[in-house]
């Protein structure tokens, strides 16, 4: 679908909260709530809004490192690739898996509790990963720009 | 890393706000008497609790989840920056200067091979490439870039094992 402006301002409108009615959603994209309703309801069911998402602190809640990965894989083969997916998928503190296109074949973000946490998701979940290669490590320090695309 | 610092900053949540964040983390688009059900606790306590921890800071706030290719930018790379830190100044010039340019969504400072990781998003290769042309390799101090472009999301779960 191309969405028009209506539906931009909506999607502006729900990024900034997503707690927002469609009513107050509505009002913020000059349109009334049956519009607004309708609108988010399409959007929705065109995939354009995948889901709602709570915004935690991470530091607040005891996870104080975040830690992103470029992993080579070695695995040769459609049922190796996936072998690793399928495992890679299930460690619950990597919380973003991306396939890419460089010099590394999959992008980590994995969330821990501490460098000492860290190192153990690292050594006892990610180095025995089926297939895995080489690993580079970057440690976040801090996040200086973060906000959805300007559409 | 000082790690005292994010010990301090560490609040105290007991077993019913864990419960409560889980549910959130599950599906944010909960009601707060849902929310309240997956918990296990009335609505009233609930809604206190949700709302001491969104004034504490726990909670940021909630946003929808959306798909960049649906809105037709079919182009996301990963570009990792690395510095000429023998400038004084550069790290600070070099982040104002990427934070005026709308195509970089995401800005991180990272300890490792890499200074710098921003996310950038383009409508097609050819924007792509004007973007990195015109926006990105006049960035200030900027010793080497290298690009990971996305091919898919195997997995995009924020969830904390709370």
């Amino acid at each position: 679908m191309t969405p028009d402006a209506t539906d931009v301002a909506l999607l502006r409108a729900l990024l900034a909260d997503g707690s927002l009615t469609a009513k107050d959603a509505g009002v913020q994209a000059g349109v009334s709530q049956p519009v607004a309703w309708r609108r988010i309801k399409r959007l929705e069911e065109a995939g354009v809004i995948r889901g709602r998402r709570v915004r935690l602190d991470k530091a607040k809640l005891g996870f104080g490192v975040t830690v992103f990965l470029g992993v080579k894989v070695s695995a040769r083969g459609r049922g190796s690739v996936e072998e690793f997916e399928r495992a890679v998928t299930a460690i619950p503190e990597v919380q973003l898996v991306q396939h890419v296109l460089g010099v590394y074949d999959y992008r980590l973000k994995v969330v821990a509790r501490d460098l000492e946490d860290f190192e153990r998701i690292l050594r006892r979940r990610i180095m025995t990963l089926p297939g895995i290669g080489e690993v580079e490590s970057n440690v976040l320090l801090s996040e200086e720009k973060n906000e959805p695309v300007r559409i | 890393m000082d790690l005292s610092y994010t010990e301090k900053n560490m609040l105290k949540i007991d077993d019913t706000d864990r419960r409560i964040l889980r549910a959130l983390q599950r599906d944010a688009s909960l009601t707060t008497a849902e929310v309240a059900e997956a918990a296990g606790l009335s609505t009233t306590p609930c809604w206190r609790r949700i709302e001491r921890m969104e004034r504490d800071g726990v909670i940021l706030g909630r946003s929808v989840d959306i798909d960049l290719r649906k809105l037709g930018f079919d182009v996301t790379v990963y570009l990792r920056v690395r510095i000429d830190k023998t400038v004084r100044g550069a790290f600070e010039e070099f982040i104002t200067a990427a934070r005026g340019v709308p195509e970089i969504l995401s800005i991180q400072t990272l300890l490792g091979r890499v200074d710098v990781r921003m996310d950038v998003v383009a409508r097609s290769l050819e924007h792509y490439q004007e973007i990195l042309k015109t926006r990105i390799l006049d960035l200030p101090h900027v010793a080497d870039v290298e690009a990971l472009m996305l091919i898919s999301e195997v997995k995009n779960d924020e969830s904390l094992s709370l």
